[in-house]
């Protein structure tokens, strides 16, 4: 299992081929208490970079971008009810989506955990 | 009406800002987000700051502005912004849910000293300053407040202020005025360039608490001289006395910006940490930062001026008429009579409405507000997570045809309508004292 990072702090958690998309610990602490979370259909293609997820926040709105490229398999529909999960447990049950990935090089471009680590010194 | 924000489409204008600020709009997780009530931060030209909405990194915090109360805000763990060029606090640890919901069920403590505190003396004080504000000021009675607006030629808003009857100091009349941060400098120069033959004195040595909820006078009754706790308990809202502690000189009025029972506090600089943290000592008190001020007076249907009022909205199509007594409407006698008086008489083009959300995704400011079939009558000015409701409200102009409350109509966010009927304001009912 191996988890990367994106500068506009998502993650993906890679297991067999699927990733499991959220956003960081640090993300959540940024945005604050998260009050809605607009998830993509099932079976929509991602491509990196593009909008996948929209999360609101009291104060704000900010969009999640798919980390990897690929189809979008199965989103957490416990955020309809429970979006503040985003805040409670970020890399666990406060999940969006789960994406078959279509090129797992990309992964390369991102983010380990120490990286990202180093990253967040920088930025904040 | 306004220009609606743009979305921050290019990240270039958040990188140009980036060494002071972390910037967003509406895009871009990776450039953190806050939308606190944002005041135009003309500081950094070239940024539209209007646009974008900042979170102050840590570099940026020494270069803002500072309160009285900056150490304690870091020392609670704030996290700061930059707001009209002051270092404030949006929110502690606790968020802003719980600070918004323990306001309305307690009591919360406000650091609102960046905005503008003046006095404002002349043998004719009040019916000058009348010349500028549609408010009555002639009629206010010593140590009664009211709410007014400077008005521009045209009848638009340059400012939404409370003025307070101080007692007369050597025939002259006094009124003590409280303007928003952002303005402040353009409405004391305003007033000086108009009304030369008063003095206006601007107090920078003073900061602003506000001690807002349902237990606001039962904490304060403790913290002012045993003399003043009576009356402190007794004052109706809108009212204001003037009490000394020790040497502190306290100008002390039942009002506030949050619907609920409460205080604003105008203490000296050098008295305000100490008299913040007595107050803090409070079980019942909590700090409470912008962004659940923000939550609370949009709960309240109160008016944020750069969102709801500006330089391109009149009193009376943003509901504020009851500020503006019969004499006054009659008599006019001020800046933009004129059009406000057309405004009265045939009733205005639109219409400030509030908006409750069906959904749960909020709508802010800058959606488009559309009819059932299509038509586009206005846009959101304020739009949030309503905390005490459980779900998004909105307030907006409408054509004054589509303003009456039970109007179905859509919010365009991101492409998308969402349901939202018109409803009368404000969201959450006022809770004010009307005295003993």
């Amino acid at each position: 299992m191996t988890t990367r990072y994106t500068k506009s702090h998502e993650y993906v958690r890679v297991e067999g081929g699927t990733g499991v998309v959220g956003i960081t610990d640090y993300a959540q602490s940024q945005l604050g208490d998260v009050v809605f979370v607009e998830l993509p259909p099932m079976g929509q293609t991602l491509s990196k970079g593009a909008e996948a997820a929209t999360v609101e926040s009291v104060k704000a709105a900010a969009e999640v971008n798919a980390p990897v490229s690929g189809e979008v398999v199965e989103v957490n529909s416990a955020l309809a009810d429970s979006p503040s999960l985003v805040n409670e447990d970020p890399s666990g049950k406060g999940w969006f989506l789960k994406i078959k990935l279509s090129d797992a090089a990309e992964l390369d471009s991102l983010m380990d955990e120490d990286a990202y680590r180093e990253f967040l010194k920088a930025v904040s | 009406m306004e220009d609606p924000p743009k979305e921050v489409t290019s990240l270039e204008n958040c990188c140009r800002a980036r060494e002071i600020f972390q910037v967003s709009g509406q895009r871009g997780l990776g450039s953190a987000v806050f939308a606190v009530g944002h005041a135009p931060l003309s500081v950094w030209p070239g940024v539209l700051m209007s646009e974008c909405q900042a979170t102050v990194i840590d570099v940026a915090v020494r270069e803002l502005a500072r309160t009285p109360l900056y150490d304690m805000h870091r020392a609670l763990g704030a996290r700061m912004t930059g707001f009209a060029g002051y270092a404030m606090p949006v929110q502690y640890p606790s968020g802003i849910v719980s600070e918004h919901l323990h306001t309305r069920a307690l009591t919360g403590l406000f650091d609102v000293s960046h905005m503008g505190q003046a006095i404002f003396a002349g043998s004719h004080a009040a019916r000058r300053l009348e010349t500028l504000v549609p408010g009555d000021i002639a009629a206010l009675p010593l140590g009664r407040m009211r709410y007014t607006q400077l008005l521009d030629a045209q009848g638009h808003i340059l400012d939404d202020l409370m003025v307070t009857r101080l007692d007369d100091e050597a025939g002259r009349e006094r009124l003590f005025l409280v303007v928003n941060a952002a303005t402040k400098r353009a409405d004391f120069t305003h007033l000086a360039a108009e009304l030369p033959d008063c003095a206006l004195t601007v107090l920078e040595d003073r900061a602003l608490l506000a001690l807002q909820g349902p237990k606001a006078a039962e904490v304060l009754r403790r913290h002012v001289s045993s003399a003043a706790a009576k009356s402190v308990s007794a004052m109706p809202f809108m009212s204001a006395k003037s009490y000394a502690r020790d040497d502190v000189f306290f100008i002390i009025s039942r009002s506030g910006y949050t619907g609920e029972d409460g205080f604003e506090i105008s203490i000296p600089a050098t008295a305000t940490p100490g008299f913040a943290q007595e107050l803090l000592a409070e079980a019942d008190v909590r700090p409470i930062g912008l962004g659940a001020r923000d939550s609370l007076r949009l709960e309240a249907g109160l008016c944020l001026y750069g969102h709801d009022i500006n330089r391109t909205t009149g009193p009376v199509e943003a509901g504020l008429l009851w500020s503006i007594s019969q004499r006054r409407r009659e008599e006019g006698g001020f800046f933009g009579y004129e059009q406000v008086k057309r405004a009265i008489d045939h009733g205005p083009a639109r219409l400030r409405a509030g908006f409750l959300l069906e959904g749960k995704a909020p709508a802010r400011e800058g959606s488009e507000i559309v009819t059932l079939e299509g038509q586009t009558i206005g846009r959101v000015t304020s739009g949030s997570f309503a905390p005490s409701l459980g779900r998004p409200v909105a307030m907006g102009y409408v054509g004054a045809a589509h303003a009456a409350p039970g109007t179905q109509v859509c919010l365009i966010v991101r492409g998308k309508p969402l349901a939202a009927k018109i409803v009368s304001l404000p969201f959450v009912p006022h809770h004010y004292f009307g005295g003993d």
